[in-house]
């Protein structure tokens, strides 16, 4: 069962996974909350917290946002990286796992735990470079990304509905859900169109997942306005423009 | 990354105790042992003993100890697994061979065979250790050529001393392989060691967290802020870090206790009377042991995830 799914087993199967604009991404950590909402109260809850409410606060997320800097000076950004489960095509969390608990599916590339296989050692933490997996404190086994599998096929839902709660509260359009496999999906197209590309790939991982690039800032942006002197020739600018002086005086 | 005590103590337990089942096995199938009973017994007791308090040990580690069972089940594709199924078959071999050696008093024979499938039981379980971490390219410092010859050797010597102690409690004459081979095998491993750490600090970086985010080239990409005020289990599980000062201090403990008090008394050995001898090799062999947990725990505790990219790290 933790064998990788062979390529004839993934003929034809879809390789589902997120897209993350780093572009447009404000950093409002919405996504995680969705996350941690759904994934609690859903199928494969409760996604657990110890001590919620005391001093130190600490549970298991499928789903982080990091801030990093970027270049210098003018030229300088800060980037906000939502990081969750890259569902790889070489995925070593599921070869690593001894009880049978980790697999990977084969028709759509969805990687899961098998909670009531899993016997808590933690192996396939440590086998995922990017850290997507996490530690249930509380019901003591490993918790991951299930690209909300409860809602993607969950008949019982609207049609737009069924995307994964990440992707359905982003307020910013920053998230893309969609199969990379196919190369006429939204995914695929933006992949191709903004330079999509995954992470981490020298450790042989070959991540489904991608993320689009942030965009160039255009160098003919105009120093942005200041409210130091109020200028206008129109006669509402004037009238403020003397109130100002009579007030600053 | 985090140097559980479980993990440690399950690693150096089972390993002295797998180096002794191997070094019992493959005597024994070269008649070099003795076969006395009360020897057979307290030897193959005190490996096996060894060998299940590790692994007892190790079930600690575990958030769900009554499914540890289900570990013996994907050895097709992963080493803990082929570890668990490599643990639980050497046992049968190692009882047998005790129950020849204790209750039919002998070892020759049929019995050999059972030797022989010990000590290779014992050498599979140990490499199946090795490569669970061997294996990880998350963590390049043990995604080392060194991981495996490390630990069979560590495995070799600890088991090798254990056992030296047992000849001399006893009054038997260890044989001269054993006792001559020792030396020799604790150099070798002390060689080993100074490659892996070598190889380790100087190796290029796996990944940077230029590759870990695309945000540009090396150098321009720094942390901003963490995605979390709270600490978590990836941080607590994967960012412990000691510092190099301290590392290179418990290094030189893992030298002086592990590899040179021990080479110092195991060559002076063969020129000792048995009232020298037996609290001499007692000696070396709880010092080597220590030495030994030292290592484990640097280990584990020189070793960076490459998680820690998205934390701070520059490079891992």
């Amino acid at each position: 069962m933790t064998s990788l799914p062979n390529p004839e087993e993934r003929a034809g199967g879809r390789s589902l996974a997120l897209l993350v604009d780093l572009d447009t991404c404000v950093g409002c950590h919405a996504c995680a909350v969705n996350c941690k909402e759904w994934n609690t109260g859903g199928r494969f809850g409760p996604l657990s917290d110890r001590d919620a409410y005391g001093a130190r606060p600490e549970g298991a997320w499928l789903n982080r946002i990091h801030s990093f800097e970027t270049g210098e000076g003018e030229a300088g950004r800060t980037v906000y990286f939502p990081k969750n489960c890259y569902h790889c095509e070489q995925a070593p969390c599921v070869t690593v796992c001894p009880t049978g608990a980790s697999y990977k599916r084969p028709e759509d590339g969805i990687v899961l735990v098998a909670e009531d296989l899993c016997m808590g050692c933690g192996l396939c933490a440590w086998a995922c470079p990017y850290g997507a997996r996490e530690m249930d404190p509380v019901e003591q086994v490993m918790r991951k990304c299930t690209l909300c599998i409860d809602r993607i096929y969950n008949e019982e839902l609207e049609e737009i509905d069924r995307v994964p709660a990440c992707v359905a509260t982003c307020p910013a359009g920053a998230r893309h859900f969609g199969d990379f496999a196919d190369p006429d999906s939204e995914v695929s197209r933006l992949v191709r169109e903004r330079g999509g590309f995954a992470v981490m790939e020298e450790l042989g991982t070959a991540p489904t997942a991608r993320y689009l690039p942030p965009r160039r800032r255009s160098p003919a942006a105009p120093s942005p306005p200041t409210a130091e002197e109020p200028e206008s020739e129109e006669p509402v600018g004037r009238l403020l423009a003397w109130v100002d002086r009579m007030l600053s005086d | 990354m985090h140097p559980a005590l479980s993990i440690i103590l399950f690693t150096t337990s089972s390993g002295a105790g797998y180096g002794m089942l191997f070094l019992i096995g493959s005597t024994a199938a070269l008649d070099l042992l003795p076969a006395s009973r009360g020897f057979g017994l307290a030897a193959t007791a005190l490996a096996l003993g060894f060998v299940t308090f590790g692994l007892v040990s190790s079930v600690f580690h575990l958030g769900h100890p009554e499914r540890a069972w289900r570990a013996l089940s994907q050895w097709r594709s992963s080493w803990l697994s082929r570890e668990a199924v490599a643990a639980a078959a050497s046992y049968l071999p190692a009882l047998v061979l005790a129950l020849g050696w204790t209750v039919a008093g002998e070892i020759g024979g049929v019995w050999r065979l059972a030797a022989l499938l010990t000590a290779v039981g014992a050498v599979a379980t140990v490499f199946c250790t090795a490569m669970i971490y061997r294996s990880l390219r998350a963590i390049p410092r043990w995604h080392s050529p060194w991981t495996v010859p490390g630990y069979l050797l560590y495995a070799l010597i600890t088991g090798g001393i254990w056992l030296l102690v047992l000849f001399y409690l006893f009054g038997e004459t260890p044989p001269t392989p054993l006792l001559h081979g020792l030396p020799s095998a604790v150099i070798a491993t002390w060689l080993v060691q100074a490659a892996a750490w070598k190889w380790a600090d100087g190796a290029p970086a796996t990944a940077t967290v230029a590759s870990a985010t695309g945000l540009g080239p090396p150098g321009a990409v720094r942390l901003l802020d963490p995605p979390h005020s709270e600490s978590n289990y990836l941080l607590r599980e994967m960012a412990f870090q000691i510092g190099r000062k301290h590392a290179r201090k418990l290094r030189r403990v893992t030298v002086l206790s592990a590899f040179a008090l021990p080479l110092a008394i195991g060559l002076l050995l063969p020129f000792a009377s048995r009232l020298v001898a037996l609290p001499a090799s007692f000696l070396a062999a709880l010092s080597m042991s220590l030495g030994v947990v030292v290592q484990r725990w640097l280990f584990f505790a020189e070793a960076r995830h490459t998680v820690t990219l998205y934390y701070g790290a520059e490079t891992v």
